[in-house]
């Protein structure tokens, strides 16, 4: 008798757990069927194309991109000898340099000077976050006539003032500094933008007891207005710095990376040698350094950042 | 609270002076855009006569017109496109649940530290390997899967009550119409962030249009603008700063439109 009621109920367990099972399949399968078009996607033009890079990257190549010879190592070799590529890695790092502290102080002012509740405060965040719609194109073709040497805005003023006029983008002393002050000129308005809303989400208790306190501006600008907005700074850091690196339109409309390479930014020299000297393995083996450069940025930024910031 | 008059005063003057210093840039390409060759040489500031001589240049050599059409229909795709995949994708990650969900997130973590840039190579033999090379296809195929835009949609679809998800289940309302019913509408507005920076964004593409067009037909306005600037003569930057004006018009006004729900959209995604 004993035996007879446990069978069944050996059954009513296989049974449930078939059933759970069955579940757990259709519910993968859903979640699965929502995600596919994205890893579908993700898988064609990211991650196959990473892989594909590191393998072209120990080969020669043809005219169309197909391996020739496997070369090993030997084109890591031969761009990092290549005075050419060590001078493009030089240009970009300077560039960041640059650019990155460069935007992230001018919006921050911007912002700062924006969150001020007073009328019309509207049209100047309008003003403020305005290049975040100019292409990089059309941007580049402002800058251009602004550095024109005898035409240009910069050095009519300078002659005005009595300065010699400086070949912005032709002396090669200039041209990298050049591009980088018309690049953060294109940078202002989105950073602008982010920053504002991260000064916006600062409660305003905080600036409230401060002044029963007495606070001044720039104690309350220091002790409460840095701080509460560090998570933000930090993610626009990360973004810029990301940015930065994958400069490409404005070299190619303003300097075509010359005078003398000075403004030969790893994404064009990347470009160059894939697109316009056919040298793919070479080319890819830049983009590998390109990348990893990215990765080690992020990661190291992730880990500067969880101490730093502050998080509410 | 009120301000004292001398601290509102300091504000508007380093509000304005910005203001200034920050456009000015733009402000000279728009009254440059309305001037005849001779007020450009001669270095005027506001155009003797104002003329629309270099807008109709502009028009006239080149397919201004068809690139415009070209840039408005590939940055559509491409918005559409991104709206689809990372509200689909978004859903699955908020909503159900199942073995491997944070092993795909991570996965999707992952895409952020894959720059583009560094993978164009094998892209642009695989849209040619297609045979999509100067389609509005191969223009916007590649940017269709987007984790920026899943977690922004994924902050919003958190702020969903799960109580609908439950009584959704108990009337045997399936996913996808809880999907296309319920999430969507309800997180409209988040999806229009998402839509104006997916369409500015594309509308300014310059790599990718750059590789991926060899022929007017598809051709985007920003590689169209590069052709005018490198081939106009020195003394036509009235006809380049209209062709820059115009392709600057639609964006700027997209940005000034959607300007507040963009700022509170991105920094949401951004920090949370």
């Amino acid at each position: 008798m004993k035996e007879a009621v446990m069978i069944p109920e050996q059954y009513k367990q296989i049974d449930f757990m078939k059933v759970k099972k069955k579940q757990k399949r259709v519910r993968f399968i859903k979640g699965m069927l929502f995600l596919l078009p994205s890893i579908l996607l993700f898988s064609v033009f990211l991650f196959y194309p990473m892989a594909r890079t590191l393998y072209l990257s120990f080969f020669l190549t043809d005219n169309s991109g197909a391996t020739t010879v496997f070369v090993g190592l030997d084109n890591f070799k031969n761009i990092f000898t290549s005075p050419i590529f060590l001078k493009s890695l030089q240009s970009t790092f300077l560039f960041v340099l640059y650019t990155v502290p460069g935007t992230i102080i001018i919006s921050l002012f911007l912002a700062v000077i924006a969150n001020e509740k007073l009328t019309g405060i509207g049209f100047f965040r309008m003003i403020f976050s305005s290049t975040m719609g100019i292409s990089v194109a059309a941007a580049s073709v402002f800058w251009m006539f602004l550095f024109h040497p005898t035409m240009g805005w910069l050095n009519q003023f300078l002659e005005a003032l009595g300065f010699e006029a400086i070949g912005w983008l032709t002396n090669p002393e200039w041209a990298l500094l050049s591009v980088s002050i018309s690049t953060i000129w294109m940078n202002l308005g989105f950073t602008f933008l982010i920053l504002l809303g991260g000064l916006q989400s600062i409660d305003s208790h905080l600036y409230e007891s401060a002044e029963i306190d007495g606070a001044s501006y720039f104690y309350k600008l220091r002790r409460i207005t840095v701080p509460m907005l560090s998570p933000t700074l930090f993610f626009v850091i990360t973004v810029s710095f990301i940015n930065a690196f994958q400069t490409f339109g404005q070299i190619d409309m303003l300097t075509r990376g010359g005078p003398q390479n000075e403004t030969n930014l790893l994404v064009y020299s990347i470009y160059q040698e894939a697109f316009k000297n056919y040298q793919y393995g070479t080319a890819s083996a830049q983009a590998v350094i390109l990348f990893f450069i990215i990765l080690l940025m992020t990661l190291l930024q992730f880990k500067l950042g969880e101490r730093k910031v502050h998080y509410q | 609270m009120t301000m004292a008059i001398s601290k509102k005063l300091l504000f508007y003057l380093l509000l304005t002076v910005s203001a200034l210093l920050v456009f000015s840039p733009a402000i000279i390409a728009f009254l440059m855009s309305f001037m005849s060759s001779e007020d450009i040489l001669t270095g005027r500031i506001i155009p003797e006569t104002w003329t629309l001589d270099n807008y109709i240049k502009a028009f006239e050599r080149f397919p201004l017109f068809g690139y415009l059409i070209n840039s408005f229909f590939v940055s559509l795709i491409i918005m559409i496109g991104q709206l689809l995949l990372s509200s689909l994708a978004a859903y699955a990650f908020v909503f159900l649940e199942f073995k491997g969900r944070d092993t795909l997130f991570f996965i999707f973590i992952a895409t952020m530290m894959i720059p583009f840039e560094a993978s164009i190579i094998p892209n642009f033999q695989t849209i040619r390997g297609l045979d999509l090379l100067n389609t509005y296809t191969g223009l916007s195929l590649p940017f269709f899967a987007v984790a920026f835009g899943t977690f922004l949609l994924r902050q919003h679809f958190k702020q969903i009550p799960k109580e609908l998800k439950e009584a959704s289940e108990i009337t045997g309302m399936g996913d996808l119409k809880f999907y296309l019913t319920v999430v969507l509408p309800i997180a409209k507005t988040s999806l229009v962030t998402l839509g104006v920076y997916g369409f500015l964004t594309s509308w300014n593409m310059y790599l990718w249009p750059l590789l991926a067009t060899t022929d007017d037909t598809v051709r985007t306005v920003q590689i169209g603008l590069k052709q005018l600037q490198s081939q106009e003569q020195l003394n036509e930057w009235g006809v380049i700063m209209a062709g820059g004006l115009i392709v600057v018009l639609p964006t700027l006004i997209l940005l000034f439109l959607g300007q507040k729900k963009l700022q509170k959209g991105l920094t949401e995604g951004a920090i949370k």
